[in-house]
């Protein structure tokens, strides 16, 4: 176990640089989701943690000592790669012993920690298998399972879960959960998915561009967006955002946002709005609806409540406390930014 | 796979068909090197008076041992034994070297690594016989005349070798190097430990075409070796052939044909699987 320590940390290729600065302290045993679009950074600020990337300034500390020069076996981390990078001509138990074998673990140890570890991990039936006789989520395990068996004391996830079907997703997505919380491995996950993110995350980095946005828990960063980007990328639907001009209490040139399920249709409110369309998932119903101004606004409304025809006109109303106001850099300017 | 079940469904005339096509075709291909082999076991007398005979006799162990242990100017053992140190030599140099020099130019950045490349790839614009003088003075001069190494050495730097394993090299995904390197294995040991055991088939292919075309030099052999004790077989095979009105012994002259084909085809069987696998194969 370990701590992590990124301090300004900054990468450039060539005159163009990517990573603008990212601070973050990690403690011991944490859970740090790095989420953000496509191309904002994640994997090269992960890589940087791994050593497989050069800091271009900053630096990145594990336990306390810099690692800015070391090599990625000296940094005592372990990583699992999106497509696994299992060597294909080595079986699930050599591709799982090869780092041991390298860092000259005795024979016996090494027997003994690859078959705890493919018990952990269900796949002691498979040790003699070649990578390209198992299935995708099998594969998925074999590469987290050789990232386990060094015992590293930091795991480096890049986007892991991105090539398995839907349903395997949320099963690996807890099995990684409770496993990272029996081994208490402090750990780093890069994801482009905010319901990964949300789920798995002690605390999240938002990346935008090359900057973290924002870092916290993910319930606080969902209900206190520091940015509209924030705002708009945590949460599905994305948060509804109106400009501001129209509100009393608005800032000039800023915008507003409102989440969707904060947002009342009643016959007497704030704007007016017409359904454009309806969306009903089961448990709750998406009711799309297009402002005087032309805007979109997409509600959240309980199953329960009954679904409007499209052309309804509605008033859209919701509480003062609810609204998120943001000037126009994008950034959080009311009370609760703090 | 397409074409393979195609041909498993194919029925009843339509696959004899294509059996008898494929029957005539080997005939009509081994017909040439069976009488070799025909003329080979016969005694002199019986080959050059028509009709020649299309089933072997019993000269076979006479003029095979005729020509393993006499031959014209050195012994075909000896000539063969020759052209088995030249063709492995070839073989293992060519692919060790461009095995190592893929390795640098894809997986290392060094200065003038693009100007490497392309130096690399020019020379294959260059057959041996194209450089074939300035070669033979720089052999001449480093006293390789009469020696194996004069045989191989200058035949070994190879540039479809190396441009071949480049292009495998390329397809190894950048990830499979990472995981090492996280790993923490040195270069050198991903190299021998993943890469050379993924290049496996690459390699069996390139030997077997690298054998047969260290086997088969003529030109080069013929410059280098003065000494008849460092001849090839495929020379000595070109001095058998009577020249002027001496009298050539066809017999023997046919067995020391059949018995230079014999390696090449030995090293062919031997590695058929790994060979059409690497030829066939688009391995991750
Ligand atoms: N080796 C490189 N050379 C030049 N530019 C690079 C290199 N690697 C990444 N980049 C650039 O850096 C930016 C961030 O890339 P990065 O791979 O970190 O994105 P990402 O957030 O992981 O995206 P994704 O979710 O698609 O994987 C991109 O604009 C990319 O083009
Ligand atoms: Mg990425």
């Amino acid at each position: 176990m370990a701590t992590v320590a990124l301090e300004n940390l900054k990468k450039s290729f060539g005159q163009n640089e990517v990573i603008h600065g990212v601070s973050v302290d990690i403690e011991e045993g944490e859970f740090i989701v790095i989420v953000g679009p496509s191309g904002c950074g994640k994997s090269t600020l992960l890589r940087m943690v791994a050593g497989l990337e050069t800091v271009t300034s900053g630096i990145v500390r594990i336990s306390g000592r810099s690692v800015n020069d070391d090599e990625p076996m000296d940094r005592d981390i372990a990583m699992v790669f999106q497509n696994y990078a299992l060597y294909p001509h080595m079986s699930v138990f050599d591709n799982m012993a090869y780092g041991l074998k390298i860092a000259k673990v005795p024979h016996i140890e090494i027997n003994e920690r690859v078959s705890n570890t493919a018990r952990l991990l269900q796949l002691e039936e498979f040790l003699k298998r070649k990578p390209r006789e198992l299935s995708g989520g099998q594969r998925q395990r074999v590469a987290m399972g050789r990232a386990i068996v060094r015992k590293p004391s930091v795991f480096l996830f890049d986007e892991p879960l991105s090539n398995l079907d839907a349903k395997l997703r949320v099963q690996m997505r807890l099995e990684i959960k409770a496993l990272q919380r029996d081994l208490g491995v402090t750990s780093l996950y890069v994801t482009h998915d905010q319901v990964e993110a949300m789920t798995l995350a002690d605390r999240m980095v938002v990346m935008n561009n090359g900057f973290a946005d924002q870092i916290g828990k993910p319930l606080d960063v969902y209900a206190n967006p520091q940015t509209v980007f924030v705002a708009g990328f945590i949460g599905s639907p994305p948060t509804n955002f109106l400009d501001a001009s129209q509100f009393a209490a608005g800032p000039a040139g800023g915008t507003i946002g409102i989440r969707p399920e904060h947002i009342r249709l009643s016959a007497k409110g704030r704007l007016e709005a017409w359904v454009t369309s309806t969306e009903p998932l089961g448990a709750d119903t998406l009711v799309h609806l297009r402002v005087a101004g032309g805007s979109l606004v997409t509600v959240r409304q309980d199953a329960s409540a009954a679904i409007p025809p499209e052309g309804t006109s509605f008033c859209l109303d919701w509480n003062e406390s609810d609204t998120l106001f943001f000037n126009a850099e994008g950034k959080r300017i009311d009370a609760a930014s703090g | 796979m397409n074409n393979g079940s195609g041909m498993v469904e194919r029925r009843g005339s339509g696959l004899w068909l294509t059996h008898l096509g494929l029957v005539v075709g080997i005939l009509f291909i081994f017909f040439p090197i069976w009488l070799a082999f025909v003329a080979s076991t016969v005694a002199h007398r019986e080959i050059v008076q028509p009709p020649m005979p299309l089933l072997p006799c019993n000269e076979f162990f006479d003029n095979y041992s005729l020509a393993l242990t006499s031959g014209i100017n050195a012994p075909v053992a000896r000539m063969l034994f020759n052209s088995g140190v030249m063709a492995i030599g070839i073989a293992v140099g060519k692919i060790l070297i461009s095995l190592l020099s893929a390795f640098a130019i894809v997986y290392f950045r060094f200065p003038g690594r693009k100007l490497f490349f392309w130096l690399i790839f020019l020379t294959l614009m260059l057959p041996v016989e194209v450089r074939i003088v300035p070669t033979f003075e720089v052999a001449a001069n480093l006293k390789m005349l009469n020696s194996y190494s004069g045989l191989i050495l200058p035949l070994v730097a190879s540039a479809t070798a190396t441009f071949l394993f480049r292009q495998f090299f390329l397809t190894v995904p950048d990830e499979l190097a990472e995981a090492a390197r996280v790993d923490g294995a040195k270069p050198m040991r991903f190299f021998v430990d993943i890469l050379l055991p993924m290049s496996r088939t690459n390699i069996a292919a390139l030997f077997v075409i690298l054998f047969i075309y260290g086997w088969n030099q003529y030109l080069w052999p013929l410059l280098i070796t003065t000494d008849p004790d460092m001849n090839t077989i495929v020379m000595g095979l070109k001095q058998m052939f009577p020249s002027g009105d001496e009298i050539a012994n066809w017999p023997v002259i046919m067995a020391t044909s059949i018995l230079a084909m014999v390696p090449p085809v030995i090293v062919v069987i031997g590695m058929q699987k790994l060979f059409i696998r690497g030829l066939i194969e688009s391995e991750k």
